[in-house]
């Protein structure tokens, strides 16, 4: 729009002391990573009220799931959130393992659970990064994508894909691990504890970061309740809920690890609870790599994939909480309807009770600490 | 009597020679911090343009000097166009009366001191003009985070300039490097026999001059993550690149003080080899050791909050320079009670 001489004839300097701006932060703004826009109101650099806007970069993928086989479907939740694939692809292929009652092999199990914590370690270095960007410090997200890229190439090797990977197949996988990956896991998983350690003490106790997170955004348990938070958010709040443990799947049963909780419920306990989350899933890495048996990577599988008519609901714990994916099939080879629950929506929609009453750079800290794919806002 | 030996050409020559350096700095400190950063993070940095990048700064100045200088509609032209000149000529100005050798100096004032200060301080006001005239909310916020923060801290480091004022006993520049002669121990910041927090007294005055340049950590001003660009938010092409450049200049201004004030200038840390050419070379060694510093810091440290940015100044660095000013005042006039 082009505004006419007279739409500026009020300096802002006029305001008055009383008065309240309107501040448009997004749809491009450095913070946003992509396109969320945040309508706050603003006073001086208090924020009286943040209302996400969201919708930017919506695709419809619930309608396509209705539309197309699904098989066809499958490559669309690697990019819903593109951050952690593995996940979403995860949940799809377990939803229709689920329904149609496919047996998955041993092996395709442990190699499901190996490549997404894998995928979780990467999404999280991710966020640690921008994270540490949004609050000015420039230098770890480029320590942070040198480790990812070890873990991009084991996973390039392994389907090909460096980030929206489509590497589960219903019953399986889309082909076996090597004794390749196997080793690069292994020599990851010694190359990464380190690397943590170095993070933990460069930068989880520096003064300053300390100072930006502690106290910084409190999200008690209720309002994650009342929300729907769920991932790193309700754990950061002291609340042991995880998919894996609450709602087991795949061969996680099996395995040994802790679920982090901070009961202090600001950024830094959502800050901690992350990095925590990083080393369990080496040690679950660790576990999988020493138990994996041998045998088959695919199951039985008819040539024509048809749901038997029903409803069903299969939830992993992704990168940035509970993922769940509703099938409802009325027989025919496509889904009747597919419903999608992503949690970095639940995860934003209590960003305006939260944000009530803070700065400016104290907000945007704490966006960062709920780690916000866009694209997974609006699928 | 030489053509060069008159006073007018002499200035003259000086201040040409000043903008130069001001700009080969600016320019070169850019890759400087491009480089220091690439290091800092384990990559190369700019390598294309030239050997290992060396071109790159005229790159960067032909793809801005062709960018075209928008006024965005609805600012305030004149303010908007002249903020980056009033950025850009204080440091000039400052850095006529810094002696960069025993004789190096454009014009050896006896108030240099006075002067740089003065002069130093209207950077502030540059950066709140640029803002406001902006007419964008980004920059509004940035100018009204210039203007408390840089209040806040001029006054420690007043205080600091002003314990030294006590020790020296002059505002001539070159006096008081003259005053830090001999072995590396007679420089200011190790005079402990004068007052025993010397060298946490530049420590304040290095806090104050980051913050007073807008560096990380307490790049207020710009925080790109949080206002954009800040007050820069609506400049592009050499607008911007005056800013940018500007920002430079007043490091580079900042650390020759820090030199001249606890590091003895030009002297050489051992009494010797300190005259002729080599007063510039300690100088300009001790001044880049000193940005390299401020290079360090900034791709070291996440950024602070704004609020506890005021607390540093208001609740730490105040009383404690203060402290240091009582200190200092007391231990040269005590030994005259006993007398």
């Amino acid at each position: 729009m082009i505004a006419s001489k007279d739409n500026f004839s009020a300096a802002p300097a006029s305001q008055g002391p009383q008065e309240t701006f309107t501040l448009n932060l997004g749809p491009q703004h450095p913070a946003a990573h992509g396109v969320l826009r945040v309508l706050m109101t603003m006073d001086g650099e208090w924020i009286q009220r943040a209302e996400p806007v969201i919708g930017y970069i919506h695709r419809m993928h619930e309608k396509m799931g209705e539309n197309r086989t699904l098989a066809k479907f499958l490559p669309n939740t690697s990019r819903i959130d593109y951050l952690s694939a593995m996940h979403y692809t995860h949940a799809v292929v377990g939803a229709v393992e689920r329904a149609a009652k496919i047996e998955v092999p041993l092996r395709a199990e442990y190699i499901r659970v190996i490549t997404s914590e894998l995928n979780r370690i990467s999404s999280h270095m991710v966020w640690w990064g921008a994270l540490l960007l949004d609050l000015g410090g420039f230098t770890p997200i480029l320590y942070a994508f040198d480790d990812r890229e070890k873990i991009l190439d084991l996973l390039e090797g392994l389907c090909g894909a460096r980030l929206t990977y489509c590497y589960y197949r219903f019953g399986g996988l889309y082909n076996d691990a090597d004794d390749a990956f196997l080793k690069g896991t292994r020599d990851f998983v010694q190359h990464m504890k380190p690397r943590l350690q170095m993070y933990r003490d460069l930068v989880t106790d520096n003064i300053i970061l300390r100072k930006r997170l502690t106290d910084i955004g409190p999200i008690p348990a209720e309002m994650c309740r009342r929300y729907g938070a769920t991932g790193p958010v309700i754990r950061g709040a002291g609340v042991a809920y995880d998919v894996r443990r609450a709602e087991p799947y795949s061969v996680y049963p099996k395995l040994d690890f802790k679920i982090p909780t901070y009961p202090e419920a600001d950024s830094m306990a959502r800050y901690l609870v992350r990095m925590d989350e990083m080393e369990q899933s080496l040690y679950i890495i660790e576990q999988a790599l020493d138990q994996i048996p041998a045998g088959p990577f695919i199951g039985k599988v008819p040539r024509v994939l048809k749901l038997p008519p029903g409803d069903t609901c299969y939830a992993v714990e992704a990168a940035r909480g509970r993922f769940l994916v509703r099938l409802v099939s009325d027989g025919k080879d496509t889904a009747y309807r597919v419903k999608l629950r992503t949690p970095s929506f639940s995860n934003l929609s209590l960003y305006e009770e939260a944000s009530k009453g803070m700065i400016l750079p104290d907000a945007l800290a704490m966006m960062g600490s709920l780690d916000l794919v866009i694209p997974d806002i609006d699928r | 009597m030489s053509f060069l030996a008159l006073e007018p050409i002499r200035v003259l020559l000086y201040l040409v020679g000043i903008c130069a350096f001001v700009g080969g700095n600016a320019a070169y400190l850019v890759l400087a911090e491009r480089k220091g950063a690439g290091r800092i993070q384990r990559r190369p940095g700019p390598n294309e343009a030239g050997w290992a990048g060396i071109l790159q700064p005229l790159a960067d100045g032909i793809k801005l000097l062709a960018k075209q200088v928008m006024v965005p509609p609805g600012t305030d032209a004149l303010l908007f166009r002249a903020a980056p000149l009033m950025v850009m000529a204080p440091p000039l100005m400052c850095l006529a009366t810094i002696p960069f050798g025993d004789t190096v100096v454009a014009r050896n004032l006896n108030i240099g001191l006075l002067f740089v200060f003065s002069f130093g301080s209207i950077n502030v006001m540059a950066l709140m003009l640029g803002g406001w005239a902006s007419r964008n909310k980004y920059s509004i916020i940035s100018a009204a985070r210039v203007v408390s923060q840089n209040v806040a801290y001029e006054i420690p480091m007043l205080l600091v300039v002003i314990t030294l004022l006590m020790i020296t006993g002059t505002m001539d520049l070159n006096e008081i490097i003259k005053q830090q002669a001999g072995w590396f121990w007679n420089w200011n910041v190790l005079k402990i026999w004068v007052n025993p927090l010397m060298p946490v007294t530049f420590v304040i005055f290095f806090t104050c001059m980051l913050a007073e340049t807008n560096r990380a950590p307490f790049d207020m001003a710009e925080a790109e993550s949080e206002l954009v660009a800040g007050a820069f938010t609506e400049y592009g092409g050499m607008g911007f690149g005056v800013f940018f450049m500007a920002e430079y200049a007043n490091i580079v201004v900042g650390c020759c003080l820090a030199t001249i004030l606890f590091f003895g200038g030009w002297q050489s840390p051992f009494g010797a080899l300190s005259d002729g050419l080599w007063g510039p070379i300690w100088f300009l060694g001790k001044t880049y050791a000193l940005i390299f510093t401020v290079i360090w810091i900034r791709w070291t440290f996440p950024r602070t909050q704004f609020y506890s940015l005021l607390n540093l100044s208001w609740k730490i660095l105040i009383p404690l320079s203060l402290f240091t000013l009582l200190l200092t005042g007391a231990m040269m006039k005590l030994p005259l009670l006993f007398k």
